[in-house]
């Protein structure tokens, strides 16, 4: 993960302008909230979905990864949530692979459409949820592998007690058929939010939106 | 742009106040367990994680006030619960717009 945050941090330093520095701070606030919001499933189980959808897309994926990190991190540090010892797990999953995911997603189904086209709401929608359940597969196999790492000389395991053939179903299930969901939806509205408000915050697309400009103060 | 920010803001405030709905969920994500629920589920706490567990010991555990981790207080652990929301929303935020100011162009 350092070299990762490392190029991130580079990225981020030459790259930034000040009027995005208030929406980079705000996204790593709203990451850390949404993630408060456990929901419970059938079998017992809570989860949550990360905004690093929304994130990816409209901060561009490099500078989602300094925010999702401040986020994981200050939960791992003041709330034990998380683990200090999976800090660098967990910011790999949520951090960089869906921010990552996300925006490639998006940008691809997106294709060469208008920027407050519906077409690109929808692309949005399974870019999160496509994100969600990839971070959450990853997860679920990190988590499985552990065992087979680490064992004592009885082979009992050392951290995680579950395998491959239940972590991965456990964590692709629950999120692809729950906080994945919740996941896209955040997505979609955010960025049709932005559609409608101003689409010149969208990393990658400050120049065709200058010409909208008019038509864009009139609703809100 | 500075309107889109600030309904955002307003956003991540009601978001905020609604947080505490995230209590209502029963039980623990997977692979998020507690000693105690392992303990529970297996009849043993794998002896690394009961190594590992005394690593770090967070100021505010589980969102919630020392001591009122197992309060039956819907009030009082929702209350911790904002608190802990607000933290998190001023120093994610403020780290970042401090050291964002900082390294910005223009």
């Amino acid at each position: 993960m350092i070299p990762i945050w490392y190029y991130a941090g580079r990225k981020l330093s030459s790259e930034l302008k000040s009027r995005q520095v208030p929406l980079l701070a705000l996204a790593a606030a709203f990451s850390f909230v949404i993630m408060m919001f456990n929901l419970p499933i059938p079998g017992g189980s809570t989860g949550h979905a990360v905004g690093a959808g929304i994130i990816g897309i409209v901060l561009g994926p490099w500078a989602a990864v300094i925010a999702i990190t401040v986020a994981l991190v200050l939960q791992a540090l003041m709330f034990g949530d998380g683990g200090i010892t999976a800090i660098a797990a967990n910011c790999f999953n949520m951090a960089v692979v869906m921010p990552f995911v996300a925006y490639y997603v998006y940008r691809t189904l997106s294709g060469g459409t208008e920027i407050t086209s519906s077409r690109r709401v929808i692309a949005a929608a399974i870019a999160g949820y496509i994100a969600l359940t990839i971070a959450a597969g990853l997860t679920g196999f990190e988590f499985g592998i552990q065992p087979l790492l680490h064992q004592d000389a009885s082979g009992m395991p050392l951290y995680m007690p579950y395998g491959l053939s239940i972590a991965v179903p456990a964590m692709l299930i629950e999120h692809a058929f729950g906080f994945s969901i919740l996941e896209g939806l955040i997505t979609a509205l955010i960025f049709a939010y932005i559609q409608r408000t101003d689409t010149s915050i969208l990393y990658g697309e400050r120049s065709p939106s200058k010409k909208k400009k008019s038509k864009m103060t009139a609703p809100a | 742009m500075d309107k889109t920010v600030r309904n955002f803001a307003i956003g991540l405030v009601v978001l905020i106040i609604l947080a505490p709905l995230g209590l209502l969920a029963v039980g623990e994500t997977f692979g998020e367990w507690s000693n105690e629920e392992i303990e529970e589920k297996l009849g043993f706490v794998p002896p690394g994680l009961e190594q590992l567990s005394s690593t770090w010991s967070a100021p505010l555990p589980d969102y919630a006030f020392p001591g009122g981790e197992n309060s039956d207080s819907m009030t009082l652990s929702a209350a911790a619960y904002i608190l802990s929301a607000v933290i998190g929303v001023i120093v994610c935020g403020g780290l970042l717009y401090f050291v964002g100011k900082r390294v910005a162009k223009d």
